[in-house]
């Protein structure tokens, strides 16, 4: 079954502790390449047939107004990710 | 309707026809945790407690809405986030609208703003930790329905227990904020969680919806609350700060002509 994947992320002027938290963990591993890390996240919304229009349009809509919290995070990507 | 069952000796409680006859609901949603302390917090303040379920529509002909702490659908999604769609919420904006008292306390305060009847949002603690302490707080507008029974510029100390305590706005809405007087309470004595301006809590414009996120119903009784109080010495647990928030909107309902 398709799935459509949705992905929020808080914005980059809002403090992400959980990020900033693994990012000072990275170098304690060793992993020193990376200057910062922001934490998102995933949804994936599947869908029984095909991703109509409407379907989609469904999807941006609930990624508006349930899935994020606009003061906070941004909707980063609503695409469809075909069955494999 | 709730039945709240009194454990102590409630001599505290004022009895007062007037006071009793308002009718004051509390929302109790799949993972709330602080409904029955919201509920006795009412009683014991003088006034009648009514239990609202989050799945019905009807507001029961309260006179004011209390929701309360916890974590409502369990905060899977955001704090506070699935709650607001929850049937009755709609009924709380309306009446909100209409002017009716709405106190969101903790995960209410949260809810208020995924409901849109608050600016701003809420996030994790920046220490990442839960916390949990017997917090002081600086009442900086005690004009509003649920602050008018403290002095100006009051202090209160009642317990602070959350996750996702730190409130953030953009500069914008934290100087309108600031500058119509919609601070309502402020943290004192250091900020607890990293919250913008060390706010605890807001209004709305109308003055009639507040949300903090400290817990004042886990203050009102005598041997049961913070260690310390903002209104002198206190035994062990004697400090009951918290219960001038559901005196005053008893006292401004009764005022307002509600008998």
């Amino acid at each position: 079954m398709p799935r459509i994947v949705v992905d929020v992320m808080p914005k980059p002027e809002i403090l992400d502790p959980q990020g900033k938290a693994i990012a000072g963990a990275l170098p304690r591993l060793g992993l020193t390449g990376f200057t910062g890390v922001r934490q998102g996240k995933r949804f994936e919304l599947t869908v029984d047939g095909d991703v109509t229009p409407e379907v989609l349009e469904q999807a941006r809509t609930a990624a508006a107004t349930v899935l994020s919290n606009p003061v906070i995070e941004d909707v980063t990507r609503v695409e469809v990710i075909p069955e494999a | 309707m709730l039945s709240t069952p009194l454990i102590g000796d409630f001599s505290v409680a004022p009895e007062n026809d007037a006071l009793r006859a308002v009718r004051v609901g509390v929302i109790t949603f799949p993972g709330t945790l602080d409904d029955r302390d919201a509920a006795r917090a009412v009683t014991i303040a003088g006034g009648t407690a009514v239990g609202l379920w989050h799945a019905e529509a009807n507001l029961q002909s309260v006179d004011a809405v209390i929701i309360p702490g916890g974590f409502s659908y369990g905060d899977y999604l955001r704090a506070g986030a699935i709650a607001r769609f929850a049937p009755l919420m709609e009924k709380v904006v309306d009446a909100a609208a209409g002017g009716m008292p709405v106190l969101g306390i903790c995960n209410g305060f949260q809810i208020l703003t995924e409901a849109h009847l608050l600016p701003g949002s809420m996030i994790k603690n920046n220490h990442l930790k839960f916390s949990c302490a017997d917090q002081l707080l600086r009442v900086e507008n005690n004009t509003t329905a649920w602050t008018n029974a403290y002095e100006a510029e009051a202090g209160m100390v009642v317990p602070l227990k959350n996750q996702d305590g730190q409130y953030v706005a953009d500069e914008k809405t934290l100087d309108e904020l600031e500058g119509e007087g919609r601070v309502v309470f402020r943290y004192d004595g250091g900020n607890p969680n990293g919250s913008r301006r060390g706010i605890a809590g807001i209004s709305n414009a109308a003055g009639n919806v507040v949300g903090l996120m400290p817990h004042p119903e886990h203050a009102v009784e005598p041997g049961f609350g913070p260690d310390s109080s903002a209104y002198g010495e206190v035994g062990l647990g004697y400090g009951t700060d918290g219960l001038r928030i559901f005196s005053s909107v008893l006292n401004s309902l009764v005022a307002g002509g509600k008998s």
